[in-house]
């Protein structure tokens, strides 16, 4: 399960409206408890350094994610995976995706459609390299 | 020793270690060390015909090692070399 601080949660949802058409992509930070729960506290926005169509495809470029590491360690946070978005399409993982994924990273994606209508998900790779969805728990910040 | 940075995602597989200091000459030397230390590491590093995975880099100080020797890229005592995941995807 995966908990989203709010103003994150904003931040990562902003972001996909912004950079639409184009997907958007950035790392985002926080805890882990011993039974692999999440909590995502911060978000670093990056750059989409894909060259080519980055209506279909992002990419970080390694600098950036050397930078996304620091950022783990200056703010003393778990560096807990990547968000992108899917422009006009479902926040379901396509086999690019699956392909290039990493295991431990969460993989949070934003569907944005043209009405700006915007749906989440969060996606984990398993022991087979699949995604699996993980549960995106939105309650625990809700008396905060 | 050369310096060897663990990125996030492949810790769960050095004991959430993230530096690791590894004798050896060469990034293939560095990277063989490291596999036999820690097994679990190998399909993560390495593809089926034991090259370095495509969705893997590796830099030596600020240089891809593309950009260098490749595998053959020497290192020294105070190298640092960091393995950098490949982030991308798209719908």
């Amino acid at each position: 399960m995966i908990s989203i601080d709010p103003i994150a949660k904003q931040v990562m949802i902003r972001d996909g409206l912004n950079t639409f058409p184009d997907e958007c992509c950035g790392f985002f930070y926080g805890e882990e408890d011993s039974v692999g729960n999440r909590i995502v506290k911060e978000i670093l926005v990056v750059n989409n350094t894909k060259e080519g169509d980055r209506r279909r495809r992002f990419e970080i470029s390694p600098k950036d994610y050397l930078r996304g590491e620091q950022f783990a360690s200056q703010r003393n946070l778990q560096l807990l995976g990547v968000y992108h978005s899917h422009p006009n399409h479902p926040a379901i993982p396509s086999e690019q995706d699956r392909i290039a994924a990493q295991p431990y990273f969460s993989y949070i994606i934003i569907s944005v459609l043209d009405n700006n209508t915007t749906h989440m998900r969060s996606w984990r790779l398993n022991d087979s390299f699949q995604f699996e969805e993980e549960e995106i728990n939105s309650n625990i910040f809700q008396n905060h | 020793m050369a310096t060897v940075i663990i990125p996030t995602p492949l810790r769960k597989f050095t004991n959430n270690t993230a530096k690791i200091d590894i004798n050896a000459e060469t990034i293939e030397e560095t990277v063989r060390e490291l596999t036999l230390n820690f097994p679990d590491l190998k399909k993560h590093l390495l593809d089926e015909k034991g090259q370095i995975r495509s969705f893997i880099n590796i830099f030596v100080g600020d240089n891809d090692i593309r950009d260098l020797q490749q595998e053959k890229t020497s290192v020294k005592k105070d190298t640092l070399i960091s393995i950098v995941p490949a982030i991308a995807g798209g719908r």
